[in-house]
């Protein structure tokens, strides 16, 4: 079991070893469409990065708040086993 | 805009992906491309700045509806690679600050009036991002994978009784497991040290744990850094094989990624660089 892990993931180097990413943007489109990010490096960023909006907003400022605090609620849900000490 | 009443969804909402300045090719390149529920995105102007936005019925955007989303993660992921398709389309036409997840008004006067509002610190903070992408480096720690690479230890005593091969066992086990996550945080340290001339910031983001961190090992650096675009090659090369000796740990760079983990004014006081 530990040797399919160890197979499926090289013990050093990078995930996507594309070292000439960005000097190739001919190739971004496809490697847009050939790649799908993880979604936990995604919700990393849309839940916890991202302009947060408390101004005007349509659901008012306290239900922002709220919807704000039940995705914090649902990413620990979703990343976590246990209550996390943070 | 005419407010749009359907009776099974409700009046529709503005939901906003992104910001950008007036006067990018944006709204005309995305204008009429399909966000959340299949909406064409429009863009919603006011003084120097456009947002991205696309109409969302009120029933699964409201209060309700959102919790609903965000309990479902099957409609969660949805939404969420929805949302970075809008933003990262945008970002290949200009410099974009994203909104977080369900950033949702009730219609585009409402946008307008955030936009307004909010100017200067968007003006500053998109100011700061032109030409920049975001870089993700994560390091783990995997003490199995360090025993199947050293795993013919020089000392197993064949010959020893099966309790004392056990705790020899035990003993090495827990050496590897300690020099392995010792090796992490050296290699960690060594990431901010060769990437720390490369990078203009540097987000610490919760290490990766639970389901949905899939990847082998425990997680324990999970970061970002804002990095302007003619040294994304340098700061992978700056990252490249500096694992290579230390058995069990592995570094990931993820993106380019739109500036997610930079589109809130630094605290005062937090998420700065350690």
């Amino acid at each position: 079991m530990n040797d399919e892990l160890g197979a499926a993931m090289p013990g050093a180097g990078f995930a996507e070893p594309r070292a000439g990413l960005s000097a190739a943007p001919d190739d971004s489109v496809e490697s847009l469409a050939g790649r799908q990010v993880a979604l936990i490096d995604l919700l990393d960023r849309l839940l916890n990065g991202g302009a947060v909006l408390t101004g005007d907003l349509v659901l008012s400022v306290a239900d922002v708040d709220l919807v704000h605090i039940n995705l914090r609620a649902v990413i620990r849900s979703i990343t976590s086993e246990e209550p996390a000490p943070w | 805009m005419t407010a749009e009443v359907d009776p099974a969804t409700g009046p529709a909402m503005s939901y906003v992906y992104a910001v950008s300045r007036a006067g990018t090719p944006l709204g005309e390149a995305l204008a009429g491309l399909p966000g959340l529920e299949g909406g064409p995105l429009r863009a919603v102007a006011a003084g120097e700045l456009v947002a991205l936005v696309s109409s969302v019925p009120s029933a699964s955007y409201g209060t309700e509806g959102v919790k609903a989303q965000m309990e479902d993660l099957d409609r969660l992921e949805v939404l969420a690679r929805t949302h970075h398709a809008v933003v990262e389309a945008a970002y290949e036409h200009a410099t974009v600050l994203p909104m977080r997840l369900v950033t949702v008004y009730l219609d585009d006067e409402r946008v307008r009036g955030m936009l307004d509002e909010r100017e200067p610190e968007f003006s500053a903070l998109l100011a700061r991002l032109e030409g920049h992408v975001e870089l993700g480096v994560k390091v783990y720690a995997d003490p199995r994978e360090a025993v199947t690479v050293s795993s013919r230890g020089p000392d197993t005593d064949t010959a020893a009784s099966p309790g004392r091969a056990y705790l020899q066992k035990r003993r090495a086990q827990q050496q590897n497991h300690r020099q392995t996550y010792r090796a992490a945080g050296a290699v960690a340290a060594e990431v901010a040290a060769r990437v720390a001339g490369l990078a203009r910031a540097h987000v610490t983001h919760r290490p990766q744990q639970g389901d949905l961190a899939q990847a082998a090992g425990e997680n324990i650096v999970n970061d970002a850094y804002l990095v302007h675009g003619s040294q994304a090659d340098a700061f992978r090369a700056a990252l490249t094989g500096l694992a290579d000796d230390a058995p069990g740990v592995r570094v990931e760079v993820t993106g380019p990624w739109a500036p997610y983990s930079f589109a809130t004014p630094p605290a005062p006081g937090g998420g700065e660089p350690r």
